[in-house]
């Protein structure tokens, strides 16, 4: 399981300039990032090497930021990869609320991060189904 | 507790026929001492000898901040300069300032007023009092400065601003009572929050604010926020400052020092004076004031008066907590809205700080209503869902409270303009 920080931000030109600007001054690194957007506002989620740290800076620097637990999942790159994993959620009910993939990767296969409504249930599941669900260790060392 | 039980517990009759003793003689001074006061009278066929009692309050003429402002700056002052010992203004946002002037006995009743206020908001002569008031022309610093020194607390004159040393301050020195503006409260409270300080780091009891109005629902806020028991006081610089009015513990309205100041409540729109608890315009004479009495002061202040009896003890009538005036309210598509109103929602609906401004505009013939709400790290959701959930929710209850469609916009912190002293609620780019 993964902590993801999500940072609120207005749909202005700059915005993410300036939170991306933050991490860099700070030397924080990103593995993985994704943003929602609507008319008004968006929402920036990222995971990143050091997530205490990041929320820290972000906070001091006045962005109103969470975090929430997420799924890091393993699949191969291939058609049908991700379908066998969705799935195997679906199947068992557990819900999607969204999903996005890492920056980095190891060859051949892709990372997943989910963001499911019974956290503790999807991974037994997918590890029950042979399913890698990666650690924060297993990331750090690609 | 009381400062002046006497005069602060007196029998209502009693009461009365001191007000009408006082108000005799008011008039009777402004009629000789102020050529603006005797003409308007005499525009309305009164003499000083018509009015017999407070029964008569009602055929003089009003007072209006524009009357002061036309009488720049001394015109309406009752006494010569030379015996004036202070001038305090209030701020100039439109035009010149209302300039206000005090005589050395002036003084001595504001700060017997004011050492009433605070002792009734629970401060006494062991307490250390950090006025975060501004010090200066604005009557709030040197008016709480006064009383406090009045009943002997440790006064800390720090004066609005620099938040940070603020804290510093009310840390190391040990800081029991707090006087500012409520929105300032809060935004220390948060920069507290920031800080990473812990309340047992802090001795603060009570908080002593006023001179902007602010709901109970910020109340519970800043007191909860705070740990403290937050008073609210009321006062203007036209009738003497702080110390017009100030509540007791029970927080259940502001005793009005009547032996001081009698108020009125008026229909805003005809002048008309309204019966006991009807809500309206606030309009205040003062009966002991030598430097710059005022009759029939219109404070655009919305009250009500509440003359039963208070569990405090003391007998002054009680005015309804100021939740908005005749003059920040603004009229969109025909209806008045406060924007205290859009604040009391705000935080019914949970936990939004009341960080918020309500920017009025108009799009060929039809005026729109913006809410804009910042986002705090409670409100704030990783799922887009929530958010527009909350959006949606600020909307239909601002709707449903006020018959008013509204766009609410969800802001980043910090994106509204923070204020050591009064809050700025609303900017109206109409063109009218």
């Amino acid at each position: 399981m993964f902590r993801q920080i999500s940072v609120f931000l207005e749909n202005k030109r700059g915005k993410l300039a300036e939170v991306t600007g933050v991490l860099a001054d700070n030397n924080i690194d990103m593995w993985a990032i994704s943003i929602a957007d609507t008319t008004n506002f968006g929402i920036l989620r990222i995971i990143v090497d050091q997530p205490e740290k990041a929320v820290k800076v972000l906070r001091y620097a006045g962005y109103t930021v969470s975090t929430t637990k997420v799924l890091a999942v393993e699949v191969p790159d291939r058609p049908g990869g991700l379908h066998r994993v969705l799935k195997i959620l679906s199947d068992e009910g557990v819900s999607i609320e969204y999903l996005y993939s890492f920056v980095r990767r190891p060859a051949e296969r892709a990372l997943i991060l989910f963001k499911v409504d019974r956290l503790d249930d999807a991974v037994d599941i997918l590890k029950r189904a042979g399913i890698n669900v990666l650690t924060n260790d297993q990331v750090y060392n690609l | 507790m009381y400062w002046d039980k006497a005069n602060e517990c007196m029998d209502r009759e009693q009461l009365r026929a001191l007000q009408s003793h006082r108000l005799i003689e008011t008039v009777q001074r402004v009629y000789h001492n102020v050529p603006y006061y005797r003409q308007r009278m005499q525009e309305l066929g009164i003499v000083p000898e018509d009015i017999k009692g407070i029964e008569d309050l009602h055929k003089l003429p009003f007072t209006t901040k524009q009357d002061l402002r036309d009488n720049y700056p001394y015109g309406l002052f009752a006494v010569p300069l030379s015996e004036i010992v202070r001038i305090h203004a209030s701020s100039g946002t439109t035009g010149k300032p209302t300039v206000v002037g005090y005589t050395r006995k002036d003084i001595v009743t504001w700060s017997e007023l004011m050492a009433r206020t605070l002792v009734s908001g629970g401060t006494h002569k062991d307490s250390v009092i950090q006025i975060a008031y501004g010090y200066g022309l604005f009557t709030g610093g040197l008016g709480v400065h006064y009383g406090a020194e009045r009943i002997g607390a440790s006064v800390i004159p720090v004066s609005g601003g620099n938040t940070k040393r603020q804290i510093m301050i009310m840390k190391d020195f040990g800081t029991t009572v707090l006087a500012c503006t409520p929105s300032y409260a809060l935004y220390i409270a948060e920069t507290i929050q920031e800080m990473g300080i812990k309340r047992e780091e802090l001795k603060l009891e009570y908080g002593i604010f006023g001179a902007e109005p602010w709901s109970e629902a910020m109340r519970k806020e800043i007191e909860e926020k705070m740990q403290i028991s937050a008073i609210d006081i009321y006062g203007l610089s036209e009738v003497i400052g702080p110390g017009v009015a100030s509540e007791c513990q029970c927080k259940n309205g502001l005793h009005i020092f009547e032996d001081h100041f009698i108020p009125e409540i008026i229909d805003p729109e005809t002048g008309e004076v309204l019966s006991e608890g009807k809500e309206g315009e606030l309009v205040f004479t003062t009966i002991t004031k030598e430097g710059l009495p005022v009759i029939r002061y219109r404070t655009r202040d919305i009250s009500s008066l509440d003359y039963e009896p208070c569990s405090c003890g003391r007998t002054h009538v009680r005015m309804k907590k100021v939740l908005g005036r005749t003059d920040d309210m603004i009229i969109i598509r025909g209806v008045n809205v406060f924007p205290s109103q859009i604040e009391s929602i705000l935080m019914e609906i949970g936990e939004t700080e009341p960080h918020y401004l309500l920017v009025v505009d108009r799009v060929g013939n039809l005026d729109s209503l913006e809410v804009w709400v910042e986002v705090s790290n409670k409100l704030f959701s990783d799922e887009v869902r929530r958010l527009e959930d909350l959006n949606r929710r600020i909307a239909n209850e601002i709707q449903s409270t006020l018959g008013l469609s509204v766009k609410v916009r969800l802001v980043e912190p910090k994106t509204i303009e923070r204020s050591e002293g009064k809050a700025k609620r609303v900017i109206d780019r109409r063109k009218l």
